[in-house]
């Protein structure tokens, strides 16, 4: 494995009774980059993760981490890891502060190592006013904080973070995304899942967009956007008896099926000719008597490119 | 650093945890004292007058510590329950750390619990009129033997922890089986008085072996019509006692490690 490769994965494969969790995915992550591991619920990202973190054999296939078999050598690759799970892995009797130390001992540090580094991660990380209170009365933000922490004790050369953010409110977002782009600065390479395309396209270097355990699709995220082609059209209407209509416009002018939001009064659309099939579409609405109540055209989002890829859309739209 | 001593190292850590998690929440402490505590009075008190009265009570106390002891085990079934629930295994297993340590810092830790409960439980039991009537040396002994066989129970516990689908099911599997095992041994009464089949299983249920021994050792005479059948196992209590412990622990720990390294955090 060349030296400028940090994680490797090749046809990885894993069953569990007749689900195919993951069904041939090769990755690779170049040293200091970011991957985003995109995919709904069930798609195999967090098999992924396991594989990788050696929590979990493949039934076949290869991978390495830092250079090292995760299957010969999952010890040497626990050393150079940190993982951060889906759920907020901290012990809720212990405060921050001992959480930390207890992590940076199994490390292998000494008692001073590992209380220095405990305490600078804790200020590192706005958890200084709560380091001796016990875990448990953190908030939802701050438990997540200290859990990403634990993943960077031992400064890893490789972080794995298996969604950060799932069911954080938008400031324990933006706070999570804060640390997550301070670790890249600092030369971490990081494999990141997430459902969130937002997400994936605020942080990673480079997408992998799986679904039912396999890579479907992959590239930069204005690669992907590029791929889906065109903008998107979008109507919000005043009546929900008008959205039938609307819907029927959209198809006609639009180079895919409309999406409605029926509550909402919204549909949308992806269109070829940009502002051409915008006007196109108003004229025509004007024909059927349709009051338009907001008008917009956007580029694609990863939502879209999740949509035309799948045929279905992720979790949070679905 | 030796896989023995980085697993004695690890070990010692995940234990410092769970005592910290033990002191800060009480209830642990109540179940391993209050519990029992309770059992002597029943036992001692509204059955204690109809079995023999005083010396009922000195023949009841090590029934109770062997019990004190073995439902501790049940600490260990929902400590690693929660732990796997919460996601802390996968944290711990992501760690180049001794993959004995979880286990063994589980067990060790309560190891001290038993430890503790065992003191109160023999303060309560000088309070209802016990008495340690043999040597220092036995007495020691019967201690030693007594955590020895409450460690090889705890081992049982980590099985049943790491395979229980959830913290509910852990909590009940985790004391279920351990009550006719207390009490279809001579715990409570004789196991001379009870009907044939049952008497075999008393007679060779490791529970009556490790009471017999801790009986013996503390020179604790059964009252009239309690004491034991005659025969190897009640002949050879102490050896009955510690091979039955050793054999406990020479199949637990094995399985309980393999299933460590499989298990998956739900």
């Amino acid at each position: 494995m060349p030296t400028d490769t940090a994680v490797r994965a090749e046809a990885l494969v894993k069953t569990f009774g007749s689900t195919r969790a993951l069904d041939g995915i090769d990755l690779e992550i170049p040293t200091g980059t970011v991957l985003g591991l995109l995919g709904p619920n069930g798609a195999g990202k967090t098999t992924a993760v396991r594989i990788l973190t050696t929590l979990l054999r493949p039934d076949s296939g290869r991978a390495w981490v830092a250079g090292h078999d995760v299957l010969a050598e999952p010890d040497k690759v626990r050393r150079s890891i940190g993982l951060s799970g889906q759920y907020a892995a901290v012990d809720e009797n212990l405060t921050g502060f001992e959480n930390l130390y207890m992590v940076g001992r199994l490390y292998g540090m000494n008692k001073p190592d590992a209380r220095t580094r405990a305490t600078e991660l804790i200020n590192r990380f706005r958890l200084t006013d709560a380091a001796a209170r016990p875990s448990k009365t953190y908030s939802g933000g701050m438990r997540r904080r200290l859990d990403l922490a634990g993943a960077l004790v031992a400064e890893p050369q490789v972080v794995l973070l298996d969604e950060p953010t799932t069911g954080l409110d938008p400031r324990g977002r933006l706070d999570t995304w804060e640390v997550i782009g301070e670790l890249v600065a600092d030369g971490a390479t990081v494999l990141l899942t997430t459902q969130y395309l937002e997400e994936a396209d605020q942080l990673a270097d480079t997408i992998l967009v799986i679904d039912h355990g396999k890579v479907i699709a992959s590239g930069t995220a204005d690669q992907l956007k590029a791929e889906v082609g065109g903008e998107r059209l979008e109507i919000v209407v005043a009546e929900e008896s008008e959205v039938e209509a609307t819907t029927r416009v959209l198809a006609e002018v639009g180079s895919a099926e409309p999406t409605v939001d029926r509550h909402g009064k919204r549909v949308q659309v992806l269109v070829d000719a940009g502002p051409k099939s915008l006007v196109e579409a108003l004229r025509r609405l004007d024909v059927e008597n349709v009051t338009v109540l907001d008008v917009g055209l956007h580029r694609p989002t990863l939502d879209d490119v999740f949509l035309s890829l799948t045929g279905h859309a992720t979790e949070e739209t679905a | 650093m030796t896989v023995l001593t980085q697993g004695l190292r690890d070990s010692g850590i995940v234990a410092w945890r769970n005592l910290l998690n033990v002191r800060r929440n009480a209830d642990w402490l109540f179940a391993a004292v209050i519990q029992p505590i309770m059992f002597v009075l029943l036992f001692a008190y509204v059955f204690g007058g109809a079995l023999g009265g005083g010396q009922y009570r000195e023949f009841l106390i090590a029934g109770i510590f062997v019990q004190t002891i073995s439902f501790n085990s049940a600490f260990t079934v929902i400590g690693l329950c929660n732990d796997l629930q919460k996601g802390i295994i996968d944290r711990f297993r992501s760690l180049p750390m001794s993959r004995l340590a979880v286990l063994l810092g589980r067990t060790t830790s309560d190891l001290v619990v038993s430890a503790l409960a065992l003191l109160i439980m023999s303060l309560c039991g000088l309070l209802v009129g016990w008495r340690i009537r043999g040597s220092f040396l036995d007495a020691v002994l019967a201690y030693l033997l007594l955590l020895l066989f409450g460690f090889a129970m705890s081992w049982i516990g980590a099985l049943i922890g790491l395979s229980a689908p959830s913290v509910e099911v852990a909590q009940s599997a985790g004391l279920m089986w351990l009550f006719p095992l207390s009490f279809i041994s001579s715990a409570f009464v004789g196991a001379g008085t009870m009907p044939g089949p049952l008497r075999v299983v008393a007679e060779w249920n490791p529970f009556t072996a490790v009471i017999q021994s801790v009986r013996d050792l503390f020179g604790n005479e059964a009252p009239p019509g309690m004491a034991p059948p005659p025969g190897w196992p009640a002949d050879n209590a102490v050896l009955y006692a510690l091979l039955s412990s050793i054999v406990i622990l020479a199949v637990f720990v094995p399985l309980s490690v393999a299933k460590y390294r499989r298990v998956a955090s739900k």
